[in-house]
């Protein structure tokens, strides 16, 4: 679904190129600015995007009734053992329990309305206070929600990272190789094979693991390095390398035909400019014509389609890690999700739109950097 | 709508969206034809039916078909039930109102493996004292092995695996083996190979009291059943793979309408009144894109309702203000500055007017190819949120049965049917939809169609 939902136009708008005189200033004034702007945008769409996320979580009431839950077990558990408390009756003991539960209540401002706690909510995901987890607890032992995800990000973007920039710069080259010779065999046979990248990853993933972990046994069901982990830091890299094969195959599988796809038909239709007839008719070469006058035109899309696939780094994880049991953010989401431990599932929703939104916020820097509509208008009016 | 049509027409050029569009017609067949045998009421039950329903099929069983493939066949599994006739029953009175019931079931054995388990359910008729059974098993060769002597109850059920005086009994007499292995083994012969040839199990029943009977039903386990195979529960895959059918082409067919009709007139109201409309519907599409969709319907399937139709509803919300907005919105401001909504402005033409039938029309061209490359993405979808344990707990898919077997460690254990029959029907529905949005794209859209 991550897949689909992930099409050119999810990029935000390219800044307007701006001519007037009255703003001319140094590039870098006006990328400071044009970032500064971005930059808050992007930041009130986050605050919205979370304050949304606070609200499903908290609709079921679930949230207040784990705090709730929490609070009760330390408080019974304090009077409990206290030593001084041991003369109280049972009944004495009860009435203290429910008088200290309604203080730290108050305390913590559960006797508030929910809109109050909500906003309260909002503060604390936005700051990176995510609490405490009931029950996961990262391989430090720690219960802290912040540091489990910590811990879980580099595996993700590891994977991830390495598998889309594949992804990526492999597609670009067949597609450009295609694009010079459309209508050979294997152009029709990447064309052919494009509607199969209507299945996710994972759904490869699968097969994958069934030949060659399940019957051929030559890679592993799963993991990242094998266990106990090689001490030595060559052995662990060959471990690991050894451990991404079969995930970045089935990632590439499900992607790459439909992504080569587009790219070729892409690059044809700028190949079919007049243009490009004229430079073929005067004679240059042909890799002259495809560095200049194809690739060239179509630099901002590349980028755009690149930070694309840096922003996919973040989506659609969750089944991809669980299936190839992958220890990263996603498959911690979804184990959180199967021990209905909602601090970390909150926590991690509140990651992903953090660094969905650090995404797109450097894309942005980068374009303002890179496309030329930015830098005619910030330059004076140096060439067009 | 001629227009439509003729490009319609235009398929039959394409091999491709030929033979999709008649895997989505085969599909759709299928569909109409589950939901006619299997009623809705009846899957839920049997699909959620524990022991009391599935007791006769064996646990874990592959297709039967993969026999045709199989040099060494497995045996399929053997039900004699004595109620309906399926065992030789004889009844001779005895003193003191006491009976003598017997009953002898006899069965062919032709297999070349040993059955899974071996059990007798029984189903006595008493007021009080209840009857007392003794059983002897005779084996092709005309030995006789005595199984063992119990009094039967309502409900008792003789699992001849667990019974460890016979264990021992059997161990005695011809190694230690399991009972479905020795009592079918041929003798000193290793490795233990079975004996093929008619079996019996003779039952002879002391019942006490007048009127009092005994009925018996004898499984012994296959190791395949039926066309689908079956799973851990013992339930039958078929049910879950034929009524993953529907469930997969409704969920895909209405979100992929739903999402695609709702953004694409909201796309055109926005661009149609301008102004606060279409900055209000602009800032909204960048807030929900920033909102992850999978971690959402994670939290609403975790903390609400994994209802099939509750997920299906929010996934249409999330994805109205999705990237196709932006698309949408692109093609409708060309079309806007066109002359013939200035003429149409003209003659007095309202704006609900404009919008449905002089805006939208226009982009029927793109929605179409786009709603039908759509589908197969839902259905993955669902099957996704199922692989993750947040499918419907009523209904049966083929994303649950992954994830039953994923979580029963399918591959580790190499029943194989168990992933590859769900996958194949996902992979065939997927890519008939999407071999036929290809085509319809390529015909639509002429630019691409020399390329």
């Amino acid at each position: 679904m991550a897949k689909s939902a992930l099409t050119l136009d999810q990029i935000p708008e390219t800044p307007p190129a701006e001519t007037a005189p009255a703003s001319r200033g140094s590039t870098l004034a006006r990328v400071g600015k044009y970032t500064l702007v971005r930059g808050i945008t992007l930041f009130i769409t986050v605050v919205i995007g979370v304050y949304l996320t606070v609200l499903i979580a908290n609709m079921g009431g679930y949230v207040d009734n784990i705090r709730r839950g929490e609070i009760q077990e330390s408080v019974s558990f304090q009077v409990m053992n206290d030593p001084a408390l041991r003369t109280l009756t049972v009944e004495e003991k009860r009435a203290l329990i429910a008088e200290r539960i309604r203080l730290e209540e108050k305390r913590l401002g559960l006797d508030q309305p929910f809109l109050v706690r909500s906003f309260r909510f909002l503060r604390n995901a936005l700051t990176l206070q995510l609490g405490r987890a009931q029950r996961m607890t990262s391989d430090s032992g720690s219960r802290q929600v912040r540091l489990i995800i910590l811990e879980r990000l580099p595996p993700t973007l590891l994977l991830f990272g390495t598998s889309n920039l594949l992804l990526f710069f492999l597609s670009l080259g067949i597609a450009l190789g295609f694009a010079r010779r459309y209508g050979s065999l294997m152009d029709r046979i990447f064309v052919a094979l494009s509607p199969t990248s209507a299945a996710p990853g994972w759904f490869y993933g699968i097969f994958l693991i069934l030949i060659f972990a399940g019957l051929l046994h030559w890679l592993p069901f799963g993991g990242m390095v094998a266990a106990p982990p090689p001490k030595s830091p060559i052995a662990y890299a060959l471990s690991l390398a050894r451990h991404m094969v079969l995930p970045i195959a089935a990632l590439l599988l499900s992607s790459i035909f439909i992504s080569v796809y587009s790219w070729r038909t892409f690059f044809l239709i700028y190949a079919s400019e007049d243009y490009v007839e004229m430079a073929r008719a005067k004679g240059l070469p042909d890799r002259l014509v495809e560095r200049r006058y194809i690739l060239r035109p179509t630099l901002p899309t590349i980028i755009t389609s690149f930070a694309l696939t840096l922003i996919g780094l973040w989506t659609g994880a969750p089944i991809f890690e669980t299936v190839f049991n992958w220890p990263g953010l996603g498959r911690t989401l979804f184990q959180a999700v199967g021990l209905f431990d909602t601090a970390v599932i909150v926590g991690s929703t509140v990651i992903f739109a953090y660094l969905l939104a650090i995404t797109v916020f450097l894309l942005d820097i980068i374009y303002a950097l890179v496309d030329p509509r930015v830098r005619v208008g910030a330059g004076g009016g140096n060439g067009r | 709508m001629n227009m439509l049509l003729n490009n319609l027409r235009e398929l039959r050029n394409y091999p491709s969206a030929m033979a999709g569009i008649l895997v989505v017609l085969a599909l759709v067949a299928f569909s109409i034809y589950t939901l006619v045998t299997i009623p809705y009421d009846e899957a839920v039950t049997l699909w959620r039916g524990g022991e009391n329903i599935w007791y006769r099929l064996p646990r874990n069983a592959p297709p039967a078909w993969i026999n045709v493939f199989r040099r060494q066949k497995l045996p399929e599994s053997i039900i004699l039930n004595s109620a309906q006739g399926e065992a030789e029953k004889s009844t001779e009175a005895m003193s003191q109102g006491q009976q003598m019931v017997n009953l002898t079931f006899t069965f062919d054995f032709q297999a070349d493996a040993f059955p899974d388990a071996l059990a007798l359910y029984f189903q006595p008729t008493y007021r009080e004292k209840s009857p007392f059974v003794s059983a002897i098993w005779t084996t092709p060769d005309g030995r006789e092995i005595r199984i063992g002597d119990f009094a039967v109850s309502t409900g008792t059920v003789f699992r001849f695996e667990q019974d460890d005086r016979l264990r021992r009994r059997l161990s005695r007499e011809v190694g230690d083996y399991p009972a479905h292995v020795a009592l079918f083994m041929q003798p000193d012969v290793e490795p233990p190979t079975p004996l093929k040839g008619t079996y019996t199990l003779h039952l002879s029943a002391v019942t006490f009291e007048e009127g009092s009977d005994l009925e018996a039903e004898f499984i012994a386990y296959g190791k395949v059943y039926g066309i689908a195979g079956t799973d851990h529960l013992r339930r039958d895959l078929r049910i879950a793979l034929m009524w993953g059918a529907p469930v997969a082409l409704a969920f895909g067919l209405l979100a992929a309408l739903g999402t695609t009709l709702t953004t694409m007139v909201i796309a055109a109201f926005g661009v149609w009144f301008g102004s606060w409309v279409d900055d209000l519907i602009q800032r909204v599409t960048e807030v929900n894109l920033m909102l992850p969709l999978l971690p959402i319907l994670i939290m609403v399937g975790t903390f609400y309702s994994r209802s099939i139709w509750l997920l299906l509803g929010v996934t249409i919300l999330l994805s109205i203000f999705g990237g196709g907005i932006k698309t949408y919105r692109a093609i409708f401001l060309q079309i806007r500055e066109s002359p013939y909504i200035e003429a149409a402005q003209a003659y007095g033409a309202g704006d609900i007017r404009i919008v449905f039938h002089y805006l939208v029309p226009r982009i029927i061209p793109v929605l179409i190819p786009q709603l039908v490359t759509l589908i197969p993405s839902y259905v993955f979808l669902e099957a996704s949120l199922a692989v993750l344990g947040l499918g419907d707990p009523l209904l049966p898919t083929w994303g649950k049965v992954i994830q039953d077997a994923q979580s029963n460690g399918a591959l580790y254990k190499g029943l194989y049917y168990w992933v590859l029959e769900p996958a194949g029907l996902l992979m065939v529905t997927g890519l008939g939809f999407a071999m036929v949005g290809f085509a319809l794209d390529r015909v639509f859209n002429p630019r691409l169609r020399e390329l």
